[in-house]
């Protein structure tokens, strides 16, 4: 989206971990549950292959269960 | 065309309110008493269409109904009495939870044996189910996320934010192709259904109309903001895994591109969502307005109390080898042999 402040942040001359803003990346951890990064994210992954989201926020997996790997996909839920 | 002429149909009614609310918007008949609307049955065919009537002049409208409609006086009266009716039936019987932390909880448990309609359809769903739970679903899929808009500007700072970054998400993150009611469309195609905003509107049950009559209720009432928040949650909550097992159904049953891609696409959107609900919009709606908690959980079980009850009707239905509908669907139009070609590629243009 043209003029969309995330365009800029996607963008190398601002940066890989700052927005347009100069304000750093944000990402929340949490102990059970997936990273949250704001998008748009273009990941790498182990075999070198990369995959990208514009998504607003981004779910990461971390618990390694998420049949949408790197995407979090509620795999981490308790089960019962 | 002038403006009014357009929109959806006026639906045939379903009982005595109904009729009286389409005689009115016709401008052919008196409204109901509102006593009628007290001695109806709050979750039966008759009032969920005539509330349902009342709520869609906010969004569309209906052919031939003036748009001022909309805001008539002694409409809102009667609407008032049925919101009144359905409204108390569900504080009354909506089993709910003695804090929002076990109701959150409640949720973020996923059972090892599901037995709802998404567990029904991907492990033995048939093509005729999910062609009947998409023209079900439409009812609300059409106008997804636009009862949720309502509650914008009765939220202030992070909960507002956050509100608006999901709900841009959900209309296409800015691409009208991409907006999630167009994806539905889409879907519909797939299934040989008919992508016309109402056009199942007749033929879905009162168990439906109540759920998307709750929307209406907690998007259209300031005083309810917290059950709408809560209840977008539970939406988000149990949407990705539930949209896993639908997605699943759509491939085994060789549904078709778009049919997948709507509920693939839900799975990581709604993964996400669900995070930025609980975290930003409940969060920041409890930092400012902690005496919201109450509704928040209300607005949680009463969605899974309607959700139930519509499993519940898709489910005995199907279980008995029946059509869930009130009126089942024309047979999928067989297409003629050039068709497909062309057919297939609009489909395919937005997931690539
Ligand atoms: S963290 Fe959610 S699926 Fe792994
Ligand atoms: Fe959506
Ligand atoms: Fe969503």
């Amino acid at each position: 989206m043209p003029n969309d402040p995330c365009d800029a942040a996607a963008d190398d001359s601002a940066g890989p971990a700052q927005d347009a803003a100069g304000r750093a990346r944000r990402i929340s951890m949490q102990r059970r549950g997936p990273l949250l990064v704001e998008g748009p994210v273009e990941i790498e992954l182990e075999d070198g292959s990369t995959v990208r989201s514009d998504r607003f926020r981004v779910a990461l997996c971390t618990c390694r269960r998420s049949r949408r790997y790197p995407w979090c996909d509620t795999s981490h839920r308790r089960k019962a | 065309m002038n403006d009014h002429l357009r929109g959806p149909l006026l639906p045939p009614s379903r009982g005595p309110l109904s009729a009286a609310v389409t005689s009115y918007l016709r401008g052919t008949g008196p409204l109901p008493r509102p006593a009628d609307a007290a001695a109806a049955d709050p979750y039966g065919d008759d009032l969920q269409l005539a509330l349902y009537l009342c709520y869609e002049l906010h969004y569309r409208g209906f052919a031939g109904v003036p748009p001022e409609a909309e805001w008539d006086p002694e409409l809102l009266g009667v609407r008032a009495a049925l919101e009144q009716r359905f409204g108390s039936a569900l504080r009354a019987d909506t089993p709910v939870h003695d804090s929002l932390d076990q109701a959150l909880a409640a949720l973020l448990v996923e059972p090892v044996e599901g037995t709802g309609v998404s567990h029904f359809l991907s492990a033995e769903g048939e093509l005729w189910h999910l062609r009947e739970y998409a023209a079900v679903r439409s009812l609300y899929h059409l106008k997804e996320a636009d009862p949720h808009a309502w509650v914008l500007p009765r939220l202030w700072g992070r909960a507002k934010a956050a509100m608006a970054a999901v709900e841009y998400d959900e209309f296409g993150g800015g691409r009208a192709e991409r907006m999630h009611a167009r994806l539905f469309a889409d879907l519909m195609r797939d299934l040989d259904l008919d992508t016309v905003y109402g056009r199942y509107l007749d033929a879905a049950p009162a168990e439906m109309l109540a759920v998307v009559n709750l929307m209406s209720l907690f998007g259209l009432h300031r005083e309810l903001r917290g059950a709408l928040v809560g209840h977008f949650a539970e939406v988000e909550i149990t949407s990705s895994p539930g949209s896993r097992r639908l997605a699943e159904a759509m491939r085994r049953t060789g549904a078709g591109p778009a049919a997948e891609f709507f509920y693939d696409e839900h799975v990581t959107a709604d993964a996400v969502h669900e995070q930025v609900v609980r975290h930003e919009v409940i969060g920041g709606l409890l930092e400012e307005e902690p005496e919201l908690a109450p509704d928040i959980v209300f607005g949680i079980d009463a969605t899974e109390y309607l959700e139930e009850r519509l499993g519940r009707r898709l489910l005995d239905r199907w279980g008995a080898g029946r059509s869930a509908l009130r009126t089942p669907l024309a047979a999928p139009e067989q297409p003629s042999p050039e068709a497909p070609e062309t057919h297939r590629h609009r489909q395919m243009s937005h997931t690539s």
